[in-house]
């Protein structure tokens, strides 16, 4: 296990060779740059192909003829290059193609803007495509996380045939720290069956997502929907910082829980009992865990950089009954530590 | 007794679903029967668009990926990377390949990507029932150009094949029909020549099939024969613009 310090995109894209990626392709977009970068250099010398595409619309299409082959593909863009990814996104879920693609966001609607945003939460974990799918979501929130999290989308997207998602902030994308190289490279690489071999094993092997006969496409439906709880069961991931005798429970995901937990620190040199929950799999999202949570505190803050997203999600699994309250920055400047934990403070007063 | 003629071995049994006078049968037969020819049925992948081509894997015994809408030679360009042992080709409409596709065309062309592709134009958008498509004739009717298609309003069609002549990653470019017994011939030709520099490494070919679509023209099958021979090749002229050869790339 190699000891490194590494920018967050470095983390990433080491992770994802160890991960035994073969494939990328992608589009030019800031600030998602260095990841391209940096494969262009090393797919080649691991036997990977790396193509620079004609737009993101071709980069996420190229993924779905190479992930028919059976190996391990993926792209990064940038929020308005994820918007051109999405038709080929519901593709790729339709077809049953794994594909891991990385969003390192930024601000919109439209050019928007190229600082750090949370903007995409529901792009994300809502659909993004059309038709009925959910893609699995991880929100890292280190360099380690982003070396992590991108080994754990190979597998969850090998696992359940499905193209699976890193919303990433992009501080946590540029930030520069300690990296543990951990991974067993390509531990779970597996031979995939279904997948075009070197030549025709047997029977023709037809992918497609288009069911027009009866009732295929109703069973195609509940197929993709059964995976998906399968992963609500298995798959999902969370942090929590102590809860066990919050008072106020913080909840945010990658950068804003980074700077969430400095802002408990504070909270706790001065007695008061905050907590910090933070999901890590955005979908599935830990409803089991954050409700266990409420049946102890009843005193919540929602921070996320946009105007509330995430939200939703927690007043749905929370219930009327809970007092949430929810702070946004919907801007490219983060929230410090100082001004959470006022918040913090604002809330328990209520 | 001797076989003089019969089914190519790397289509199944099953009738083609395609309206009476369409040439998309005699467009998948050739490519058939190249297929034979070369002995790569088992090697093949075969790429299809969304048309009235898209149920090709139903009649071919080859491995087969489904594309997005436009997005064949985008598609084609992951697996051939991936799988550069296989050949691959792409079966796309004019809608697919011209209008919504053409970026990914003209960029997996000027790539050179080692692939084949057969370009069915029959100048309207087929299966989503005869609208107005980037190769529609000037003044042709379609539902979508219900005055005709004008230049000043709906713009010229596209000639596929000499465009992409004019790109270094392109081996091969050529436009056939298939309405004579000679036209036939040429288009076999054609056909076998694209799996042959895909074969030899030789870059990008492209062969563009003037076809017949007697229902979306309100033509009797004969009749629409006709227009293929009187209309459309005036405009689309039939010939190889551009061929590679070995030597040219050693």
């Amino acid at each position: 296990m190699e000891n490194l310090f590494l920018r967050g995109s470095e983390a990433l894209a080491l992770g994802a060779i160890d991960a035994s990626v073969k494939f990328y392709a992608g589009y030019p977009i800031t600030p998602q740059n260095d990841i391209p970068e940096f494969l262009s250099r090393e797919l080649p010398k691991v036997g990977g192909k790396f193509v620079q595409a004609e737009s993101e619309v071709a980069a996420i299409n190229m993924l779905l003829g190479a992930s028919a082959c059976g190996i391990r593909v993926m792209t990064s863009s940038s929020s308005p290059g994820i918007s051109l990814m999405q038709e080929g996104i519901s593709y790729l879920a339709g077809s049953e193609l794994p594909a891991v693609i990385v969003n390192v966001m930024r601000w919109g609607p439209g050019l928007g803007g190229i600082g750090a945003s949370q903007g995409d939460y529901h792009q994300a974990t809502k659909g993004g495509g059309h038709g009925d799918y959910f893609v699995p979501v991880f929100a890292p929130y280190s360099a380690q996380e982003m070396y992590d999290l991108i080994v754990k989308a190979f597998d969850v997207a090998d696992e359940y045939r499905t193209p699976t998602m890193l919303l990433v902030d992009v501080m946590i994308s540029l930030m520069k720290e300690r990296v543990i190289r951990r991974y067993q490279k390509g531990k779970n690489v597996k031979k995939k069956s279904w997948a075009f071999g070197s030549i025709k094993e047997g029977e023709q092997k037809i992918i497609k997502s288009l069911y027009l006969k009866g009732n295929d496409l109703e069973k195609h439906n509940w197929k993709l929907y059964e995976k998906y709880k399968t992963m609500c069961k298995k798959e999902v991931m969370y942090e929590s910082y102590m809860c066990d005798d919050a008072e106020i429970v913080l909840v945010g995901f990658g950068m804003v829980a980074r700077i969430g937990k400095s802002a408990i620190d504070i909270a706790r040199e001065r007695n008061i009992k905050a907590g910090l929950f933070r999901p890590i799999s955005l979908v599935p999202f830990p409803e089991k865990e954050l409700e266990a949570i409420s049946e102890k505190c009843k005193n919540f803050l929602v921070v996320e950089m946009n105007t509330g997203q995430m939200i939703h999600d927690i007043q749905r699994v929370l219930g009327k009954d809970i007092n949430i309250a929810f702070y946004g920055k919907p801007s490219s400047y983060a929230p410090t530590p100082e001004e959470l934990f006022s918040k913090i403070k604002e809330q328990i007063k209520r | 007794m001797k076989a003089v003629y019969k089914k190519p071995d790397v289509l199944k049994n099953v009738n083609f679903h395609f309206c009476p006078g369409c040439q998309h049968g005699l467009a998948h037969k050739i490519i058939a029967e190249a297929i034979d020819n070369f002995g790569i049925g088992d090697r093949s992948i075969a790429v299809i668009g969304v048309g009235c081509g898209v149920f090709l894997y139903d009649y071919f015994d080859v491995d087969s990926l489904e594309a997005p809408h436009g997005r064949g030679l985008a598609v084609a360009t992951g697996v051939k990377r991936a799988r550069p042992e296989r050949i691959v080709f792409t079966y796309q409409g004019d809608g697919d390949l011209a209008s919504i596709g053409l970026a990914e065309t003209v960029h997996a062309a000027n790539r050179g990507e080692n692939v084949s592709v057969f370009f069915i134009n029959n100048t309207v958008y087929g299966m989503t029932g005869g609208q107005m498509a980037p190769t529609t004739l000037l003044g042709q009717i379609t539902t979508t150009s219900p005055y005709g298609r004008e230049f000043q309003r709906e713009g010229y069609p596209i000639r596929m094949a000499e465009m992409l002549a004019t790109l270094e990653g392109v081996a091969f470019s050529a436009r056939v029909a298939l309405c004579t017994p000679k036209q036939l011939m040429e288009a076999k030709k054609a056909v076998k020549k694209a799996f042959q520099m895909q074969i030899e490494g030789l870059g990008f070919s492209f062969v563009e099939i003037l076809s017949a679509c007697p229902t979306n023209w309100n033509m009797q099958p004969l009749e629409a024969i006709k227009r293929v021979e009187d209309e459309m090749i005036p405009f689309f002229p039939l010939g190889i613009f551009k061929e590679r050869r070995v030597s040219d790339v050693l």
